[in-house]
């Protein structure tokens, strides 16, 4: 199996895949997950901060049926597997992007995937925060936006930080998966080689890029959230 | 002058109803450094975040020079809270501020012009003695100074009254003796009324003119510090006598 695994022939043929489709690859990988990061983030912060200000005692306390229906969408679109979610969405991805195929068409999915995942780990970020220094901005006077703003956010930054990076991490993975339906990057040349050819040698450099991805967005987060946390000083 | 009127309140807990304050009259006269002291547990917290409505009464009124607190919205609040600031146990500075944004941060609040809240900053930090921390983040101070730099904060929107909640209890003897002479001093020199909170006899003795002691939510006896604590006349007040050394 090994012997085969890495005959002359095989080598030889990965590294010619390697040379030519790769960089392209590593590059449509990285365009996905960081754009798809972005857009998750703007529309799952604000939820976040909303499943947090929201609540009954919260600074902001909404109506009991919206932070109900706001739970449950977050639910609900959490528990959809990604491979079922990405076909669900086609209608949309279609109205947006004008296809359903291709590297593009693939950051709708992983958009709708994440965004709710962004919203608990902001969530989770935000619920960290001491209530006494809440209290004490209400003390001062601050409005419920200010409080938001200027304190819970600011405040919460190593903690948002380190889970933002778990949450690109994890849409790295997501992004991988994509190629199924015909997403670009570094999943679908796995895909393609290692399971519809049969080329293992090519999908397991794949995968090694995709972990050397992971490892490099992991450090950069971390080292990021510990930089910026003034506590530690 | 600061009239507490016939003030309660209760909250609801998984035990029951606790009725954290019962019937609570209280005058503070303009200049004061008056004291509230109880055991825990005996509503002092409550009372004190009664006056700058953080808590609001169940019934009674909380009236500061002439306004009564308890009919104005939430909007209007915001404006009174820079009138009455308040200090903390635990500090509660802005960890991932330095010194000199923590002292600025009731000045964005109220939207002053960046330049000129540095400058008033500045002059708060020379006046409690961290001018040279400025640019200190707070996890670098010792205790004694965060309390500092929380005062400095509490002061910089020209408060008329700062309300201290166990402001002390933290902190070791000599740095509570200092602080304590902080808030002496700003008392006079800048002619803040003072309200402070505490279960410390010596608290209460070092700084207080006057002092009201709660008992269960109620206030049981107040009057001159010296008198009160020279003739004790409730059982609350001798208990909290026999404590002191």
């Amino acid at each position: 199996m090994l012997e085969k695994l890495f005959s002359n022939e095989t080598v030889q043929e990965a590294l010619q895949v390697i040379q030519t489709q790769f960089p392209l690859a590593i590059w449509e990988t990285v365009y996905v997950t960081l754009l798809s990061s972005l857009f998750a983030f703007i529309i799952g912060l604000p939820l976040g901060v909303l499943l947090v200000v929201g609540e009954k005692d919260g600074i902001m306390p909404l109506p009991t049926w919206f932070m109900r229906t706001l739970n449950v969408i977050i639910n609900l679109f959490r528990s959809i597997p990604f491979l079922i979610l990405m076909i669900l969405v086609f209608p949309l991805t279609r109205f947006i992007v004008g296809t359903v195929v291709g590297t593009t068409a693939t950051i709708v999915p992983l958009v709708i995937a994440a965004a709710p995942f962004v919203a608990r780990l902001a969530e989770t970020s935000l619920r960290e925060l001491n209530p006494n220094i809440i209290e004490m901005a209400q003390s001062m006077g601050a409005s419920p936006l200010q409080i938001i703003i200027k304190v819970m956010i600011p405040e919460s930054i190593p903690s948002l930080i380190s889970n933002a990076t778990t949450a690109i991490t994890t849409i790295l993975g997501y992004s991988a998966m994509s190629g199924i339906i015909g997403g670009g990057g570094l999943g679908n040349i796995a895909i393609n080689y290692g399971y519809y050819r049969y080329k293992y040698l090519i999908m397991l450099a794949a995968v090694i890029l995709l972990i050397l991805l992971v490892q490099l967005f992991q450090s950069v987060g971390t080292r990021l959230a510990t930089r910026s946390d003034k506590r530690l000083k | 002058m600061i009239e507490i009127k016939n003030v309660f309140k209760s909250f609801d807990t998984a035990e029951g109803t606790v009725e954290a304050l019962k019937n609570v009259s209280l005058s503070i006269p303009d200049g004061d450094i008056f004291g509230i002291i109880g055991m825990s547990g005996a509503g002092k917290s409550t009372l004190v975040r009664c006056i700058n409505m953080l808590e609001r009464p169940d019934s009674g009124s909380v009236i500061i020079d002439g306004r009564d607190l308890t009919t104005l919205s939430e909007l209007q609040l915001r404006s009174i809270r820079r009138e009455v600031t308040m200090i903390f146990q635990g500090f509660n500075l802005l960890m991932q501020r330095n010194c000199l944004k923590n002292v600025c941060f009731p000045l964005e609040l109220s939207g002053m012009k960046k330049a000129a809240a540095t400058q008033r900053a500045m002059e708060l930090l020379d006046i409690v003695g961290l001018k040279d921390k400025a640019k200190a983040y707070p996890a670098q101070l010792s205790g004694g100074q965060q309390q500092r730099v929380a005062i400095a904060r509490a002061l910089a929107t020209n408060p008329k009254v700062l309300l201290c909640d166990e402001a002390t209890s933290a902190l070791d003897p000599n740095t509570t003796n200092s602080i304590l002479e902080l808030i002496r001093n700003i008392n006079q020199q800048l002619g803040i009324t003072v309200v402070i909170i505490t279960h410390q006899m010596s608290v209460v003795e070092t700084v207080c003119k006057h002092v009201a002691i709660l008992d269960e939510g109620q206030i049981v006896e107040q009057g001159d510090v010296t008198e009160v604590f020279s003739q004790p006349k409730s059982a609350a007040a001798r208990q909290l006598l026999a404590h002191r050394r």
